[in-house]
């Protein structure tokens, strides 16, 4: 049975399957294992980052640091790794406590000082990028052999597709976030955040450890998804990710999350990173189109799926099912 | 509270930072208020501040407007984009700057209509709808000059970014003209008080007979307009459209010249002159920053602080604190939280 | 106190102050277990102040609270839950987006190796609310269900959060009819299982039907607590006013009205209420009666436009109006204050002033500003002549009291000169001084020959004031008294036929 609150869950999922179906009969070769792998590795990152976003935007929250999260992640590493002799995976344990405190600061100012999201973040935003600058206009390179060794784990599928560590690292994240998401007490507050705080606060929902924790959660997240871009691009530049925020945001809304809060599910965030790295990939494969399509389909999509959530809203509210057999004054 | 009669009291938060900058700046660079004149053109920091602060006034204008009926414009840098490269197209096609300042217009004004059909008539929330364009916008940008960086060489249209007025850099003129006439349309109109009933209670006020949607819309459209004229002088400002780059994050900027001007982001009563002083306060860091010899990698490290210090000062909690210190002078502390504070959601 | 039984909840001396008065004095509540207690009282009483000094949402600054025997001294509402006082408000404290089950358990779902047990907590809240007579799919969302519904699951959350005292604070006042009985079946059964519960309403037949004994609060003191069983209303709303009801009636002047103002043809929308039709003499004060939901304000809102019919029309001087909007109501001198006045009517961030202008304002258009003098002219008039006590025109809207402002928003609409004027609710939460003074600016309305539609729940105050009453009954006109006919007793009879005939 099909709930009206999964629908758009669904319905992502048929945009995927059917763009995907759309694309292989254009170009066969794009059913091939190394399209699959490609996707995943390619959107790795994003896809970290998106899930963090995920609980975000589920508390009606939003989260405008991320990008610049994920430059200083990659800057810190990379000049980390290059003036002192620490071990990478150390140098991870260190960016990772610091940007989930980050995260966690900026929610702490959110909750404490009453101030909205979008002002807090922005700040984050321009601190990360800032600090991520200062340590390091220039790209730095990354040379561990430890790097190379990572890099260099995959595996191989029948057709020729690399299924690397980056990708199983964002199914991994994925999997966490939705049973955190959905089995965990926390998971439900970040909901019950979503459909009202003053509510939420009401039913007993501890509104500090909540927001706190969910911007922790996407400023870990971020630091995590930095990792793996610095893994991708074997580099730290401080210019780097500029405005994955928006298609992290992009790729939530269109997985069928509702940007106000409290309807959604991270598993759609996945589907909705698969179809924006889809459309990357037609253009590749089409070769005559343009890059700035990608920019103008995803925004197309975006208001698609906003205006089917603005429908499904407005449905739900218009037949409200009294109670079954509502008893008669006797 | 913004009496009418107080326009003073309401401005000096923002004209007290604005000084205390401008005297840090003065610390640094003891020429800073040096204007000298020429070639028929005034050059100075002061005059730079003021000039290179064009496009953030511009924008924090419509701003203010926007967030004062309650909502946000997300989509004004990538307007900003589409604007610029409108105008490149026209002039390198080989048409006038008064057309292609119209095409600009044109352009602009067609996004602020559709974020304002968006939002009025489709009732989609501000930030969602907006950002729609803000996603879309730099690719249809591309479109237009079709990925590359659209170079001309048009006088006519170079002047609205590089020339001057009277000795006054163009963009300045630009600026400060629109800003007084715009503030001078919504207070010498009803505009003013419609708008901010709007932004108070939407419902309440279309039961009062204010036509909402048609007003909403009206916003979104000046801010579309003003984002189209900000875009054509920075593109007219390097002799080029540059659709990657173009008012990049300068929404942000211009969200932040509306809230260190004091206006409340849940809507309301709002002041453009302040939005106004917001964006030369955050220009005036920018140059102090540049003039002091600070590596310009500071200058966003600088910027997050700053916002950090405003949120503080802005924030309802510490608000109450205060009241609270004042209220008790000396009591002894309630010894509960004992009425429920009245929050704005 | 001679209590045979030992009471669940003894609160004694029970004493708030708020800056500059004295909101609850020396008040005593007793509760016992297996009781539906009324706590009845005006607005402004201080109802609402004494349960949230039970629930420890305010400190109470004397007095004591025993629970069980014991002192209790909770600090919040989160402990006064854990102590067993569970409250459920009017409008649903519960999170539209969540599932029934959800909302249920809250901070309490049931966990296996860490993780929320999902099928458990399905189960278990399906059979939490069989035990409420609630037999819904617990997997769906709270918000694809009625009010009722909600209400239930509400109640529901409370008592097995808390288990010992309910505190229900007028949770029928937005449902029909049958919705209600839902709600008091549910009190039945919880009573039956021995809680001490405390209900607050402003429906006296309400109270009759489901309260054991009630409290009555009048301007912070307890004025008498009653068995229920050997009182009549009547003396309940003695007991509430504090003087004789008679005194309220006023001598009606006759006289129908003069020439036809408007004429409402056949004016309906589906799903909303049902077409009527109705004549608008001018100089008539046409009273609304009807219980809640019966469709007094979807009445007021289709003929001010504020929500569009689909058929039918409205005449005015014989001439037919296209009614879109308030906007053009507003132009043909129609004017509408709402029932809802913080959300639907004041602009609370504006000046009383700016709230007293806005609608003339609006209907003159923003390119024609209303000159400073002129703006200052209005509202002082209107200050004066409606007696609105605010300590500058220049403070925030929503500073005032509710009497207050509805009186600014009266001045609001008078401002614009309307030729009918529909009031919904005038009087809904007021003090007394501004009730009489609200009352009695209708009839001078009238007398100076404005057409006025009244839309209230208080049966007495439309018998003061109307010349003719509808009442309206399941979103359908059922009966029209004029005249003589107008008594309480009427319209009450009016009101109640329905009950007859569905049971």
């Amino acid at each position: 049975m099909i709930r009206s609150t999964s629908l758009p869950l669904y319905v992502t999922l048929a945009t995927f399957v059917i763009a995907y179906a759309l694309c292989a009969s254009a170009y066969p070769a794009m059913l091939s294992t190394r399209v699959a792998a490609n996707l995943l590795t390619d959107n790795a990152f994003l896809g970290i980052a998106a899930v963090g976003m995920t609980f975000v935007i589920l508390s009606g929250g939003i989260d405008l640091s991320v990008g610049s999260v994920i430059a200083f992640t990659g800057v810190f590493l990379a000049v980390l790794l290059r003036d002192t002799s620490i071990h990478p995976l150390a140098a991870f344990a260190i960016v990772l406590a610091l940007t989930t405190g980050f995260g966690a600061a900026m929610g702490a100012i959110i909750h404490h000082l009453e101030m909205p999201p979008f002002i807090v973040t922005l700040a984050g935003m321009f601190l990360a990028r800032g600090a991520a600058y200062v340590l390091s206009v220039d790209s730095v390179p990354i040379t561990h052999e430890f790097y190379d060794w990572l890099q260099d784990i995959y595996w191989k599928a029948p057709s020729g597709g690399r299924f690397r560590l980056t990708g199983a690292l964002m199914v991994l994240t994925f999997l966490g976030g939705i049973l955190v998401a959905h089995r965990t007490r926390f998971g439900q507050n970040v909901y019950a955040l979503g459909g009202g705080a003053q509510t939420a606060r009401l039913m007993g929902v501890p509104l500090g450890r909540t927001t706190i924790g969910i911007y922790a959660i996407s400023g870990g997240l971020s630091g995590l998804a930095g990792i793996v871009f610095s893994l991708y691009t074997s580099a730290g530049y401080s210019l780097a990710a500029v405005g994955v925020e928006l298609d992290a945001i992009a790729a939530v809304v269109i997985g069928g999350t509702l940007l106000t809060g409290g309807t959604g599910f991270v598993a759609g965030t996945f589907f909705g990173i698969l179809i924006m790295g889809l459309i990357q990939t037609y253009i590749v494969f089409d070769g005559t189109l343009s890059s700035w399509w990608t920019k103008i389909v995803i925004g197309a999509l975006l208001f698609t799926f906003i205006l089917l959530q603005k429908g499904l809203t407005w449905a739900t509210t218009l037949r409200r099912r009294p109670a079954p057999g509502s008893p008669m004054p006797s | 509270m913004a009496a009418p009669h107080a326009p003073l009291r309401r401005l000096a938060p923002q004209i007290i930072i604005l000084a205390a900058v401008l005297a840090l700046n003065l610390a640094v660079f003891p020429d800073f208020f040096r204007i000298e004149f020429q070639n028929g053109r005034l050059f100075g920091n002061l005059i730079d501040v003021l000039n290179r602060g064009a496009p953030t006034a511009l924008l924090a204008i419509g701003m203010t407007l926007v967030i004062a009926t309650r909502g946000i414009d997300l989509s004004v840098g990538a307007v900003m984009a589409i604007a610029g490269a409108v105008a490149a197209k026209i002039v390198v096609d080989g048409h006038g700057w008064g057309t292609a300042l119209l095409g600009a217009l044109a352009a602009g004004g067609a996004c602020g209509l559709w974020n304002g059909v968006l939002v009025a008539w489709l009732r989609i929330q501000p930030i969602v709808a907006t950002l729609v364009l803000m996603v879309a916008g730099r690719g249809v940008a591309q479109l237009v000059t079709e990925g590359t960086i659209l170079t001309f060489l048009n006088e006519g249209l170079i002047h609205l970014g590089a020339g001057t007025i009277l000795g006054m850099p163009t963009p300045v003129v630009i600026w400060i003209a629109l800003g007084a006439g715009v503030t001078w349309a919504v207070r010498r109109t009803a505009l003013g008080l419609l708008i901010e009933a709007i932004g108070i209670n939407e419902s309440a006020s279309r039961l009062a007979g204010i036509n909402a949607k048609v007003l909403l819309t009206c916003v979104y459209l000046v801010s579309g307009l003003c984002a189209a004229l900000a875009g054509v002088i920075v593109a007219a400002d390097i002799k080029g459209a540059d659709a990657n780059n173009a008012g990049l994050w300068l929404e942000l900027d211009a969200i932040l010249a509306v809230v260190i001007g004091g206006n409340s982001l849940l809507g309301g009563r709002f002041s453009i002159t302040a939005s106004l002083l917001g964006a030369l306060i955050i220009q005036s860091v920018n140059s102090a920053i540049l003039l002091s010899g600070m590596p310009p990698e500071f200058n966003l490290v600088i910027k997050a602080l700053i916002i950090l210090v405003i949120l503080v000062i802005q924030s309802p909690r510490i608000g109450h604190w205060l009241y609270i210190l004042r209220a008790s002078g000396g009591d002894p502390a309630p010894r509960r939280k004992t009425p429920v504070k009245e929050t704005a959601r | 106190m001679t209590d045979p039984v030992r009471p669940v909840l003894h609160a004694r001396g029970i004493t708030k102050f708020f800056p500059g008065a004295i909101a609850l004095a020396d008040v005593e509540l007793a509760l016992h277990p297996g009781e539906v207690h009324a706590l009845l009282g005006e607005n402004g009483a201080g109802k609402s102040t004494l349960i949230k000094c039970l629930t420890g949402a305010y400190a109470c600054d004397g007095g004591v609270v025993e629970l069980d025997g014991q002192l209790v001294d909770p600090g919040s509402t989160q402990e006064s839950q854990k102590l067993g006082i569970g409250t459920v408000y009017q409008e649903v404290n519960l999170l539209p987006n969540l599932t029934v089950a959800e909302n249920l358990f809250l901070g309490r779902q049931p966990t296996r190796w860490g993780m929320i047990s999902r099928r458990r907590m399905a189960a278990e809240a399906a059979e939490v609310l069989a035990g409420y007579g609630l037999d819904i799919d617990v997997r769906e969302p709270l918000s694809h269900y009625s009010v009722a519904v909600q209400q239930v699951v509400a109640i529901a959350r409370a008592v097995e959060m808390s288990g010992r005292v309910l505190i229900l604070d007028e949770p029928t006042a937005s449902l029909d009819q049958g919705e209600v009985e839902l709600v008091f079946d549910v009190i039945r059964r919880l009573k039956a299982r021995g809680l001490a519960i405390v209900f607050i309403t402003h429906f006296l037949d309400q109270v009759f039907a489901i309260c054991d004994r009630a409290t009555v609060l009048r301007n912070g003191h307890v004025v008498g607590t009653r068995a229920l069983a050997d009182c009549a209303p009547r003396d309940i709303v003695h007991l509430m006013l504090g003087r004789q009801l008679e005194s309220e009636v006023r001598e009606r002047h006759g006289g129908q009205g003069g020439e036809v103002l408007a004429e409402i043809d056949g004016l309906g929308r589906r799903g909303m209420i049902e077409p009527f039709s109705m004549r608008i003499r001018q100089g008539e004060v046409i009273g609304l009666a009807g219980l809640l939901g019966a469709g007094r304000t979807e009445t007021a809102n289709l003929i001010f436009g504020a929500v569009q019919a689909d058929q039918g029309g409205v005449r005015l001087r014989g001439r037919a109006l296209s009614l879109k909007g308030p906007r053009d109501a507003i132009a043909a001198r129609f004017a509408l204050c709402p029932e809802d006045r913080k959300t639907d009517g004041i602009i609370g961030d504006l000046s009383v002033r700016d709230n007293i202008i806005l609608a003339l304002q609006a209907r003159q258009g923003w390119a024609r500003p209303i000159p400073r003098a002129k703006v200052e002219e209005i509202a002082q008039g209107y200050v004066r002549a409606l007696d609105i006590r605010a300590a500058s025109l220049d403070m925030p809207i929503r500073l005032l009291s509710g009497g207050n402002q509805q009186k600014a928003l009266l001045a609001r609409w008078l401002a614009t000169e309307p030729e009918l004027l529909i009031l919904d609710e005038p009087t809904r939460g007021i003090d007394v001084g501004a009730h009489a003074e609200i009352i009695q600016l209708i009839e001078r309305l009238r007398e100076e020959g404005m057409s006025l539609i009244v839309a209230s729940s208080e049966i007495e105050e439309l018998v003061a004031y109307s010349t003719r009453v509808i009442v309206l009954r399941d979103r359908v006109q059922v009966a029209e008294l004029e005249g003589g006919e107008i008594t309480a007793g009427n319209i009450v009879r009016a009101i109640a036929d329905e009950d007859r005939e569905v049971a």
